[in-house]
């Protein structure tokens, strides 16, 4: 397999489309429109496949419902306030259990905010974002192989358990141009779900529906959905540790930060101090297990993320009192550097009296 | 003797929840007329709206996907993208296509998507119990306009048929009734053209539907029928609004 | 003299109408040309007053209660 020099945004395009991405379907907000433009050119031409770019991030959600309801892999993409306005659409496919493959890669918020990179939209993904209980599965990729890595796997994940699926990236990893190889060919024929509508041909008729007069009914439908989920948990959560074997103090970070958590680290142990990375790579559902088995040896704890601290209840509740944490957040689209964050690491190294 | 009139097969034999003299009834059993008699059961997939036929899957026996409000224009595009060879029809209200709905079914139009539109417009949200729509008349008394529909606070109702017939994408749009024996009979006439403009891939059409809502108008049904005449269709003048096929005909 | 046409044979229908599904919403009572439908002084089971069909000859099969039924509760046979 050759290595290709692709931005993050394009490399998503090009690995959806190897997954068998039938439909695309995108409006443009910055900073994705690489990805929107991309599916525009590649996708489109392809026999049997679907680009559209809608009339708003609304319209482009019900689309992916619509080809999903037909049996799609379907696929749209956004940024913070576009994946605002698709939380409706995003309740209705995880309540009609249909898989989708969501991209969002966040910018600061909130509001209009800004178009530099942000990850203060890990509450919106990870606690299901629209309204009723439900969850999506949640990946946070940190690099553009990543990205090409994880796209392709969101779709097989969507299938298996019926499921939307966010990609949670970021308007660095977007934008930014690393190599990167596509391990899987394009299917000549877009693949078609089993099961999904396509006409009542020998067979009854089918119903894709949630809404029901019967609350009894809905409840069963919401115990069901959870039953998924911790299925899901039991066999997708995943993570990456980086140096945490004799670690004294754990950065968690995930996405743009852990790669700049990365950088301040490798910074720290050429200066002696043991410090690690544990970085989830599945954000919904989060490594609590591991965290908690890390628990056990290593008692500091330090979240670092591009935002007024969302993650850091995740890493709280898992940690349940069984170690100290701190948190180190940088919000509206600022981009600290390694250094800086390396900084902030060792003062508290040092006040805690670590060795 | 023989039978003049048969049961739709393709229309489920649930008995309909809709009001007495409700229109959705009437308009529910035209389009499976239609389409048993086009032979499209075993390709259709219909998208119902949020509203008093948002339980339309227990009446037809066609494969259908729910709709969020307003979005069955886009989602009945992703189908039909997604599986060209279906026959696609939204079956939706008045609030779902004239009010939050708005864009996505222009948009669709404009987009000439091979899709066939049922536009129910009774002037009221029915489901809710009555309150104003896009389309409620000047005058008109709804929960939410207790003083009649006023122009200048609430603006105009609303005419979709018009709008949409001037968007290139569109190919058939009509305006029909199901308050009479001669209009029910042009009603069917108009879906049935409708779908044949999808099967011949012309475009976007659309078929609105002025239906009698006797419980949120407050009057009997047979009052309502008669009033869909006397009242609505001054505002919503029934017709062909576009037809490529007329124009194209010399061709 | 010109020759007289024959004697056209009235023609005969009959209906049928279903007393659980009508919800005695009076259309095709209003509607039929004949006024062989009536409504009934009793409630079906839902609590409404069906329409009746009065069975006598003068009904000729012309559907047209049939096409405005919103219920499909009528049917209809024609000689």
């Amino acid at each position: 397999m050759t290595k290709v020099l692709m931005d993050g945004n394009s490399a998503i395009g090009e690995a959806a489309i190897r997954a068998g991405c039938q439909c695309y379907f995108g409006y443009p907000i910055t900073p994705q429109n690489e990805l929107t433009e991309y599916m525009a050119t590649h996708l489109s031409r392809r026999k049997g496949c679907a680009f559209v770019q809608a009339e708003s991030e609304i319209a482009a959600i019900n689309m992916v419902y619509g080809a999903s309801v037909a049996g799609a892999r379907a696929m749209t993409s956004s940024s913070s306030p576009g994946i605002s306005l698709k939380q409706e659409g995003i309740s209705y496919l995880a309540a009609c259990e249909l898989p989708a493959v969501i991209v969002n890669m966040q910018r600061g918020g909130p509001g209009l905010g800004s178009i530099s990179a942000a990850q203060s939209d890990y509450f919106q993904a990870t606690r299901g974002g629209g309204h009723g209980d439900y969850r999506t599965i949640v990946l946070g990729p940190s690099s553009v192989q990543e990205l090409a890595d994880l796209t392709m796997r969101a779709f097989d994940l969507a299938d298996r358990y019926k499921i939307p699926v966010v990609i949670l990236g970021d308007g660095v990893l977007g934008q930014m141009k690393e190599p990167v190889e596509f391990k899987r060919e394009a299917p000549s024929v877009p693949p078609i779900r089993e099961g999904a509508l396509r006409g009542a041909k020998g067979r009854p008729s089918k119903i894709i529906k949630t809404f029901t007069s019967n609350p009894s009914e809905l409840e069963e439908i919401n115990w069901s959905l959870f039953r998924r989920y911790a299925l899901i948990k039991k066999e997708e959560t995943a993570c990456e540790t980086f140096q945490t074997g004799d670690a004294r103090l754990v950065v968690v970070a995930f996405g743009i930060a852990a790669r700049i958590a990365r950088g301040a680290i490798k910074n720290l142990r050429s200066e002696g101090l043991k410090v690690g990375l544990m970085r989830p790579v599945t954000l919904w559902p989060f490594p609590d297990e591991p965290l908690k088995e890390m628990s056990k040896t290593i008692k500091q704890y330090f979240v670092f993320e591009m935002n007024m601290g969302q993650m850091v209840e995740d890493v709280q509740l898992a940690l349940a009192g069984q170690g100290e944490l701190a948190f180190y957040g940088r919000p509206g689209g600022v981009i600290p550097n390694p250094s800086e964050v390396a900084r902030v690491i060792s003062r508290l190294y040092y006040q805690k009296g670590l060795k | 003797m023989k039978t003049i009139y048969m049961h739709p097969k393709s229309l489920k034999k649930t008995p309909f929840h809709y009001c007495p003299g409700c229109g959705h009834s009437v308009a529910h059993r035209l389009v499976c007329e239609v389409i048993d008699e086009m032979g499209l059961q075993e390709r259709t997939i219909g998208i119902p709206p949020p509203g008093c036929s948002v339980f339309a899957y227990n009446y037809f026996d066609v494969d259908m996907a729910e709709s969020a409000h307003g979005r069955g224009a886009a989602v009945a595009t992703g189908i039909k993208r997604a599986y060209p060879a279906s026959v696609v029809f939204t079956y939706q209200g008045d609030g779902d296509l004239a009010g939050i709905g708005t864009a996505e079914t222009i948009h669709a139009a404009n987009r000439g998507e091979n899709v066939t539109t049922i536009f129910i417009n009774n002037a009221v949200y029915g489901m809710t119990g009555g309150q104003m729509a896009p389309t409620t008349l000047r005058g008109m008394k709804t929960t939410t306009t207790p003083y009649g529909r006023d122009h200048i606070l609430e603006g105009h109702p609303i005419r979709m048929s018009e709008i949409l017939a001037m968007l290139d994408g569109v190919a058939y749009i009509e305006r029909v009734a199901v308050n009479s024996p001669a209009n029910i009979r042009k009603a069917k006439k108009a879906i049935a053209k409708a779908f044949q403009v999808q099967l011949d891939g012309r475009g976007f059409s659309m078929v609105e539907i002025l239906s009698p809502c006797p419980t949120n108008w407050k009057m009997t049904p047979v009052k309502s029928w008669q009033w869909v005449d006397e009242e609505m269709t001054r505002v919503f003048p029934l017709g062909v609004y576009k037809d490529i096929a007329e124009k194209n005909g010399a061709d | 003299m010109p020759d007289k046409q024959p004697a056209l044979k009235p023609v005969k229908g009959k209906i049928v109408i279903s007393d659980e599904l009508c919800k005695g919403c009076g259309l095709c009572i209003h509607f039929c040309p004949k006024k062989v439908i009536v409504q009934s002084d009793k409630l079906n089971a839902a609590g409404y007053q069906s329409a009746e069909f009065k069975d006598n000859g003068e009904c000729t099969g012309c559907a047209i209660c049939a096409i405005v039924c919103p219920e499909v509760a009528i049917e209809v046979y024609r000689d």
